[in-house]
């Protein structure tokens, strides 16, 4: 059957990740190269194994083979192709075996890179990847097994099994279960593989970071190979949590984009640590610190990536106290606790080979605004850790579960993302090695100042609020900061080259891509920040219910009932519920029309309710159909949110994916570029 | 010398974080109740922030679309998840938890749109406050779906 089949080749892939891990290892420390050889080649034929895994389980989940127990539970016939194709990564076992792919095609690319250079990290970069990739494998193959098929025992029980036990008969359901309709989103598509690529991407740099410490080769070798899958990492890890707010904006009715769960929290986690990597491993590349610093921080991520994999695919979990529920719960953390127990004592092990080489004396010079800036992020870090273990402590100690919601996490953070904030407008003015009050101080007050008259300027015409006035003050700074240091650049590059303006930006961002990518990003960053400065502070609600030709206001906004219908889709087993409203400004003009939905899932009797959007740069209005009278149509409710500037957030992400390809972008000979940058940078900070 | 500054400089870091997330959980920490434990603590806890899990049933949701209240009961669910596991599970620990007419349950009142995952034997996670009514006054509503992804087996068979 081709459900066996599909699972025999699980197998067999799961042995050839197990053989690449103890023929590298074997190989390496008995130094047989033709070993190390073989375990290469057994990594590179887990990808096309994983690949005919997976097109089984497609086939199986496009052809309604509903006796298997994952497709009866993520599919149905009233879905259309393109979802039961992505319902791949609709459930737990599934989206094991999707990490495990993509897990597969990583190894696989960065075993086939040339390795001339770095021949002894090889074998020890594929027992990272291949110890990850078994232990992935192993959960499908011994727990969360996709072609388990459901089968009825004699005494009518039907349950699934991966061999058909004695005594039964194969059980196929006429209809799947089907996905959740809330689930049935793009966003909500393409956010789990974005999610796992940038999870799994991390685990690259995670493992060269490993070989360099089993090696003992601790130079930052290790961080210029990895840079750029770092990045991209980190990139897709973002695109991930992006996408993941803006489905909950989109779908979940509340006007919000991310209220602080435990899930989203987990997926956040390893973005704050890789985030601090990303910062850090710039001042080891400068100047030779922060050694173990960075070894820690990509451990923890890594680790951090597992516990969110878990965390955010086991579907039920509602809290930490529910991890020991499930069957591989204990196991994921065992791996979890294996792992950081093994790289925390190589480090330690290797302790004074990572020693720095230079010292830092001042306290504001910009290595030392780096750490400062590492410290925060590890803040943030510590309280949503806090904020994820606190129930389990408080029960612990005191007996009584004690939860915490959002409000904590948005007192605790906001002023360390503050901090953060300044950092981004004062670090990049300050110099390396040595810096003063005075030399600082001269090159920020003019942004400053700017920033200020920005500020007065909103207080009297947009705002009296301070805490929006703070906020609007250190994104004015940084925004600033950056034009300022870019245009500097490029005027300096106009008249030394003799180009125009739109030319020189162009060639200085190429010239020092890592650098002005980054500074795209802080600008980024300070768009999204306007965008959640208005929702969080100015976000304005009302509700009412009105006839046809009635209108509600709000802040301006006049919101006129137009008509509303209702009708059947029987293919797709939905009934839709579709109001016309229209949206007026302050003076009578139309702004447009939108249609607030009520869908019906008659098959998971799953209501979903699907709101009708105006965007602009100022405003959004946000109306939901609440309920309506089916006969009379004289009452009908909407509810309306007015979220103000919140549109800046979705922009700044887009130019946020700009700034990390700018700097991820590949250059034409990655080993070459990379020596000649390395080269390069030791004569700029020399310079400096 | 030259490194006792950059400790004292990471201390007070450190000392910012602590008070932050020290003062932040005496601010807003909730008790995370069962409804049996809410009943034997009632006037205790009357007014505090509180947090309260159970089962949704079915035939007590009232949703009045004027003025967007929402009311409901929620039959007491076990807290421990050994209790839950006991049970057969979260999805079966919800279903017993409705049928049986002895558990204790509790009225919500909530205002604001009727949530989509609102349903019979879906777990609903409640914040808010408890009336000298004894009628708990929700901020926020939370509601997991257990058959959201996965179910051990189809409905008719018996679970193993």
């Amino acid at each position: 059957m081709i459900a066996d089949f599909g699972y025999g080749v699980l197998m067999v892939a799961f042995l050839a990740a197990l053989y690449s891990v103890i023929a590298a290892a074997y190989g390496e420390l008995n130094k047989r190269p033709a070993l190390v050889e073989s375990a290469r080649r057994a990594m590179l034929l887990t990808w096309p194994l994983l690949t005919l895994t997976a097109g089984v389980l497609v086939y199986l989940l496009v052809n309604d083979h509903y006796e298997v127990q994952f497709v009866y539970e993520v599919t149905s016939r009233s879905m259309p192709l393109y979802l039961k194709i992505t319902a791949w990564w609709g459930g737990q076992a599934g989206s094991l075996l999707f990490w495990s792919w993509l897990m597969s095609a990583f190894t696989s690319l960065v075993t086939l890179r040339k390795w001339e250079r770095d021949r002894e990290f090889l074998p020890w970069v594929i027992v990272v990847g291949g110890i990850t990739m078994a232990f992935f494998l192993g959960m499908n193959v011994f727990f969360e097994n996709p072609f388990a098929k459901l089968y009825q025992t004699f005494d009518g029980n039907i349950s699934a099994f991966t061999l058909q036990p004695a005594n039964s008969i194969l059980f196929s359901p006429s209809d799947g279960r089907g996905l959740n309709p809330l689930l049935r989103h793009p966003g909500m598509i393409i956010h789990p593989p974005m999610l796992y690529l940038g999870f799994v991407s991390f685990v690259i740099p995670y493992a060269f970071a490993i070989a360099a410490l089993v090696t003992g080769r601790t130079d930052d070798r290790w961080i210029r190979i990895t840079r750029r899958w770092t990045l991209w990492a980190w990139l897709f890890l973002s695109a991930g949590l992006v996408l993941g707010g803006r489905w909950a904006y989109d779908v979940l009715g509340w006007g919000g984009y991310w209220g602080w769960d435990p899930v989203e929290i987990a997926a956040f986690m390893p973005w704050l640590t890789g985030t601090a990597f990303l910062h850090s491993v710039m001042i080891q590349e400068k100047r030779g610190m922060f050694k173990h610093w960075n070894m820690l921080l990509i451990i923890l991520t890594y680790d951090l990536v597992i516990f969110g994999t878990f965390l955010t695919r086991s579907g039920v979990l509602s809290s930490v106290h529910s991890f020991a529920q499930s069957a591989i719960g204990p196991l994921f953390f065992a791996f979890i606790g294996i792992t950081l127990i093994t790289s925390v004592a190589l480090i330690i092990y290797r302790w004074d080979m990572l020693k720095s080489e230079t010292q830092m004396t001042s306290m504001l010079s910009r290595e030392a605004l780096f750490l400062l800036n590492n410290l925060l992020f590890m803040g943030i870090l510590v309280v949503c850790f806090w904020g994820v273990i606190y129930p389990l402590i408080s029960e612990l100690f005191t007996g009584q579960k004690v939860t915490v919601g959002p409000p904590f996490y948005e007192r605790a953070t906001s002023p360390l993302f503050a901090a953060l904030m300044l950092l981004m407008g004062v670090a990049p003015l300050s110099a390396w090695g040595h810096s003063t009050v005075k030399t600082l101080g001269r090159a920020v007050w003019k942004p400053a100042l700017g920033a200020a008259l920005v500020t007065a300027v909103l207080a009297l015409t947009y705002t009296q609020n301070v805490i929006a006035l703070i906020g609007f003050f250190l994104v004015a700074l940084v925004m600033l900061v950056t034009l300022y240091e870019y245009g500097r650049g490029a005027l300096a590059r106009q008249r030394s080259q003799g180009e125009n303006l739109f030319t020189a930006f162009w060639n200085l961002t190429g010239r020092n891509r890592r650098r002005y990518g980054g500074y795209i990003i802080h600008l980024s960053m300070m768009l999204m920040a306007i965008g959640i400065l208005g929702i969080e502070l100015f976000q304005v609600e009302t509700q009412g219910t009105i006839a046809i030709g009635d209108s509600l206001e709000l802040s301006g906004y006049t919101i006129k009932y137009r008509e509303v219908a209702s009708w059947d889709n029987p293919d797709a087993g939905v009934n839709y519920t579709r109001a016309v409203v229209e949206v007026y400004d302050r003076n009578g003009n139309l702004l447009g029309n939108l249609h607030p939905r009520k869908d019906f899932y008659f098959d998971s009797q799953q209501p979903m309710t699907i709101p009708g959007q105006l965007a602009s740069l100022k405003d959004e209005v946000y109306v939901l159909l609440i309920d309506w009278e089916p006969i009379n149509q004289e009452s009908t409710t909407f509810k309306i949110f007015v979220n103000p500037l919140v549109n800046w957030l979705w922009l700044g992400s887009l130019l946020f994916l700009v700034g990390v390809i700018t700097a991820a972008w590949p250059d034409k000979d990655p080993e070459r570029v990379t020596v000649r940058a390395g080269k390069r940078m030791e004569q700029t900070s020399a310079a400096d | 010398m030259k490194m006792n500054k950059f400790v004292i400089g990471g201390l007070l870091v450190l000392g910012a974080v602590v008070f932050l997330i020290w003062s932040s959980t005496a601010a807003t920490s909730e008790y995370f109740l069962t409804i049996d434990e809410l009943k034997a603590k009632d006037s205790d806890v009357t007014g505090r922030n509180l947090r309260v899990s159970g089962a949704v049933i079915g035939d007590t949701i009232q949703y009045d679309p004027q003025t967007l209240t929402l009311t409901f009961e929620v039959a007491h669910v076990p807290g421990d998840p050994a209790l839950i596991n006991d049970e057969g599970g979260l999805a079966e620990a919800l279903h017993q938890a409705v049928l049986d007419p002895t558990r204790a349950r509790l009225k919500i009142v909530y205002v604001g749109p009727k949530p989509d995952l609102l349903r019979h034997e879906a777990q609903a996670i409640v914040t808010g406050k408890l009336g000298e009514d004894g009628i708990f006054y929700a901020d926020e509503l939370l509601l997991k779906c257990p058959t959201k992804y996965e179910e051990a087996v189809p409905e008719q068979a018996a679970s193993n």
